[in-house]
């Protein structure tokens, strides 16, 4: 009997930790996820690897969670984690008895916790706030996302997953009371298309359907036919240009507004606020979000209020409640995560949704799902997720092995190896010469080709692989770098190149938006003026009508070498 | 004691440099400080007079032609067209290498983007690379160099449907650069047309770099390099190159740091050393001292602050991206007199949502009188003996009108001249 097939609809860290698992116990795996890998609320959170400490006092299960999670992905993702350590820190105006409260609540959860006075804080960080009392030393981690979701997928795929990005489903398909697969329109067009069919609509019939959408999961509730009442709640994060930090500050006071500040990477992120929304896609991205972060968490870090910031982006919380709670707050709902089994709850078989959650505990909530999955279905096969290494974690201990093998002393080859982990190998031993292609993040061709090859011709799916054109610049001086080698490393034609160069371009300023004074609207002027004024990209003739060419300036005169002088 | 002198010009960009040039020639004394190294090293040595209009019609092929119907606040329509000419006409004195000026019509000039863009003036280097010009063309990129990737360049230029037959080739440049070796040291080589060992032998760069490319010569009758081509001799590296390849070479203008951009400045700078100019760069004016007029501004040398007198001053500090023009969240202000500089209040409508959309903040600038003195937000000028070129001034978009250099000489040398007349 052929393994059951069951598609997973959504690329964000939990869709893609279902895949994962569910591929790892054999099913028959696709995943369809509408935009890149991350597309959705996984590729904008803040990178904090949560100890728990966060939830000690007001939500203990979630504590425990992510503190066994925690342990859990520094051993099986290594590579995508940064083990910065958190504090949590305490101004004069915060309470002691809270204080107190957080310390006790990490004992009852099993989650390490010391006190470090605030001269001892201080020396840990040098630019916190000079009159910060005590802090929490807690075992919060920095990780990156974007290369924490490619390595399930990777995974995935290696167990004969099927990925499909760009890939939306437009109708869920229900026959005699039961879910029995998918309609998905692969997208079309120069820059979407990465693995499969391009530009079709596929009825994908199925027997069992994983709706992972996240804050999108009403929607796919609504397409079966039945209420699956996500609320929605945005918030915002802000990056800096440089890493103020190298710990994580957590503000230790009970309601959790803007009160977080991450290293990550080169740059640090401060997050992030609670609104509730209507809805996932369209809502306000105000300019008071951004100046509240800056404003709260410049009294931890007072040098933040002067500070460089690159971009602002906003993420969308799939919370969720049970329908009789039913909170006025969003930050008083709940982060735990919840498994609907349709056909219990909805006498609607063929399919589960998870909802609620948290980054931190993606890979718990794919084992439950994963688990529920194999019950359906009468499976009987344990889950390897939390004990199998993801792909580039192999043998994250030998990090420092590869640097030294490399002679790659300099810090670009150190950055190099770190973000590749244990591939580190084969992407970077290249024949020929392997220049750097973005400078700000110090990321060479050899790792671009590498991201080419698994992204195909997009370019924000090769930039969440690679980080080109996240750093200072925004892309202004990386993106028709990029493009060249999309163009002659890919294969891509000319016109794929410049629609995913486009897209890429339009990317990187969206987000930039909401940081455009002092020096980076320089930047931003500087960026607009190497697109616009050096090539012309705003008005170029290969986009637009034709040229009449004989009406210009056909040069002084046609001589071989134009009789140059001296210093020109 | 200040330092004192008739002009003084705040600014060592394209527009600072012809202020000078312009008032000295025109008899007055006069010194210039600029604060760091001008933005020209982020151009690409180009000229560009007037590519589109404000309503993005063009490419225009005769930017006087269109001049008339800029909208009021343009600084072109401060200064008007028949001073335009004369600027350029300054500037094709003062730096006889750049072409351009046999005729009022636009050249279209390759990209290292891989477009066409309209512009005035343009290197005697990128001259033979004219897209008007029907000679089929190949174009050369280096292994190791990213900014410029011959083989998308070269389809980009057939997809803006360039009149001639193009194609990309990439070589590894000979000897043993870096992978990511600057401009600087490609330059260097060619400049001194070092010996280099290619298949174990000793050979000439310039030499071996042609032996590279014929191979995918084919009938091409002009070959286009990144313009790292020489720094002290460009000419002399493209006529040996040419040579060697029986084809016209060229160079396709690049993004910072852009050699052309520097020779030019290095040509502005022996012009106005001709010209008997004070120059000092390096540091910053901090402050000044004034009413109704300028009286002296002070210069930040050590940590010393430096006064300096003149009875005239113009102010060319640049726009956003040279820091004449600044912000923070709360606004947008010039930062050495705090002229007016008109912005709305809200910041989320400084700019739009494309990234080429009709974005407010590249016309943030100050605005003027006729005489190119900067007036505050009631319609007064701001100091009698002050005047304003270049990129600090607002009411254009030098980026998507494809106008820069064509504000910043003609600004600039209206203000210089009218400095000059000033104290005369």
């Amino acid at each position: 009997m052929p393994a059951p097939h069951v598609a997973v609809v959504g690329g964000g860290s939990t869709g893609a930790g279902v895949a994962r698992d569910l591929a790892m116990r054999g099913f028959d795996v696709t995943l369809v996820e509408r935009g890149n890998l991350t597309h959705g609320t996984t590729g904008r959170m803040h990178g904090l690897l949560h100890s728990g400490a966060r939830y000690a006092v007001a939500d203990r299960a979630s504590a425990r969670e992510c503190i066994e999670e925690n342990r859990v992905l520094r051993d099986i993702a290594g590579h995508c984690v940064e083990d910065t350590g958190g504090l949590f820190v305490k101004r004069p105006e915060d309470s002691e008895e809270y204080f107190e409260e957080k310390l006790r609540g990490c004992e009852a959860c099993d989650i390490p916790a010391e006190v470090v006075a605030g001269e001892a804080a201080r020396a840990m960080e040098p630019h916190l706030a000079a009159d910060v009392e005590k802090a929490i030393a807690v075992p919060d981690a920095a990780v990156d996302p974007f290369r924490l979701v490619v390595a399930n997928a990777a995974s995935a795929e290696e167990h004969g997953a099927r990925i499909e990005t760009h890939s939306e489903v437009t109708d869920v398909l229900v026959e005699g009371g039961e879910v029995v697969g998918l309609e998905v329109a692969h997208d079309s067009g120069p820059g979407k298309h990465v693995h499969g069919r391009e530009g079709c609509t596929e009825e994908l019939r199925v027997d069992h359907v994983v709706n992972a959408t996240g804050a999108w999961a009403g929607r796919v509730g609504d397409m079966a036919g039945v209420d699956v009442d996500v609320r929605p709640s945005k918030g915002v994060m802000t990056i800096t240009n440089v890493r103020q930090v190298d710990t994580v500050l957590n503000r230790c006071r009970p309601k959790g507004d803007a009160d977080i500040l991450v290293p990550h990477e080169t740059t640090a992120i401060l997050g992030t606020t609670d609104v509730e929304v209507d809805d996932p896609e369209d809502y306000p991205e105000e300019q008071w979000e951004v100046d509240r972060l800056i404003a709260e968490l410049s009294e931890l870090v007072p040098m933040l209020a002067d500070a460089r910031t690159i971009r602002s982006f906003w993420g969308v919380r799939p919370l969720y409640e049970p329908p009789d709670v039913d909170s006025d707050d969003p930050t008083d709902v709940t982060r735990d995560f919840f498994l609907l089994d349709h056909a219990e709850r909805d006498d609607l078989p063929g399919m589960t949704t998870v909802v609620g959650g948290k980054f931190t505990t993606y890979r718990l909530m794919a084992e439950d799902v994963a688990d529920h999955v194999c019950e359906t279905f009468g499976v009987d096969a344990d889950c390897r997720t939390a004990d199998v290494p993801l792909p580039g974690s192999e043998e994250v201990s030998v990090l420092r092995d590869y640097v030294d093998e490399f002679g790659l002393r300099s810090p670009i080859g150190q950055r190099s190896v770190e973000r590749l982990g244990s591939r580190a190998d084969d992407v970077l031993d290249t024949d020929g010469p392997n220049p750097v292609v973005c400078d700000c993040e110090g990321v060479t061709r050899a790792e671009v080709r590498d991201a080419i090859s698994q992204s195909g011709s997009d370019l924000n799916a090769l930039r969440i692989r690679t980080r080109a054109s996240m750093g200072n610049c925004q892309g202004g001086l990386c993106c028709h770098r990029l493009a060249g080698e999309l163009h002659d490393a890919g294969g891509y034609d000319e016109a794929t190149v410049r629609a995913a160069w486009d897209e890429l371009l339009q990317e990187r300023w969206k987000g930039q938006r909401h940081a455009l004074w002092g020096e980076q609207l320089s930047q931003a002027a500087l960026n607009y003026a190497l697109h616009a004024a050096t090539q012309n990209r705003d008005s170029d003739p290969a986009d637009g009508d034709g040229i009449d060419f004989s009406a210009f300036d056909s040069g002084p005169r046609a001589t071989r070498t134009d009789g140059g002088q001296h210093g020109d | 004691m200040a330092i004192e002198s008739e002009v003084l010009v705040i600014g060592g960009g394209l527009a600072g440099l012809t202020s000078a040039l312009a008032a000295a020639r025109a008899g007055a004394d006069v010194r210039l400080v600029s604060a760091k190294q001008s933005t020209l090293r982020h151009a690409s040595g180009l000229v560009d007079v007037l590519g589109y209009t404000p309503d993005g019609d063009g490419p225009i092929s005769n930017p006087y032609d269109a001049i008339p119907d800029l909208p009021d606040d343009h600084p072109y329509r401060t200064v008007g067209a028949e001073t335009v000419r004369e600027a350029l006409a300054l500037f094709d004195d003062a730096v006889p290498s750049y072409r351009g000026s046999h005729t009022d019509a636009n050249a279209l000039l390759p990209t290292h983007g891989g477009t066409v863009k309209p512009t005035a003036r343009y290197p005697a280097g990128a001259s033979a690379g004219v897209a008007s010009d029907p000679r089929e063309t190949l174009l050369v990129g280096f292994e190791s160099s990213v900014d410029f990737d011959a083989l998308r360049a070269a389809a980009h230029l057939d997809a803006a449907g360039v009149p001639f037959d193009v194609r990309g080739a990439t070589v590894r440049f000979p000897g043993d650069l870096r992978a990511d070796a600057k401009v600087t040291r490609y330059a260097a080589l060619l400049d001194a047309n070092r010996e280099v060992t290619v298949g174990g032998r000793q050979r000439p760069v310039r030499e071996a770099l042609a032996e590279r490319v014929k191979p995918d010569l084919g009938d091409a009758e002009r070959v286009g390099f990144p313009a790292v081509l020489g720094d002290d001799d460009p000419a002399g590296v493209r006529e040996s190159l040419g040579d060697e390849l029986g084809a016209a070479v060229f160079e396709v203008p690049m993004g910072p740091p852009s050699l052309p951009g520097l020779r030019l400045e290095d040509a502005l700078f022996d012009a106005l050393d001709d010209a008997g100019v004070g120059i000092e760069t390096g540091n910053p004016v901090v402050d000044f001292d004034g009413g109704d007029a300028v009286e002296r501004v002070y210069v930040e040398k050590n940590g010393a602050r430096i006064p300096n007198a003149a009875d005239q001053y113009v102010l060319a500090t640049g726009g956003l991206v040279g820091t004449g023009v600044d912000s923070d969240r709360e606004g947008v202000r010039e930062p050495v007199f705090d002229c007016h500089v008109e912005h709305p209040d809200d910041r989320y409508e400084w700019f739009e949502d494309e990234a080429f959309g009709d974005h407010r903040f590249p016309r943030f600038g100050v605005s003027t009188d006729s005489g190119l003195r900067p007036e505050t937000a009631d319609g007064n000028v701001e100091f009698a003996n002050l005047r304003a070129a270049g990129s600090v001034l607002g009411g254009y978009d030098f980026a998507a009108e494809k106008s820069g250099g064509g504000v910043s000489i003609a600004t600039g040398y209206a203000a210089g001249r009218r400095a000059a007349e000033a104290v005369r």
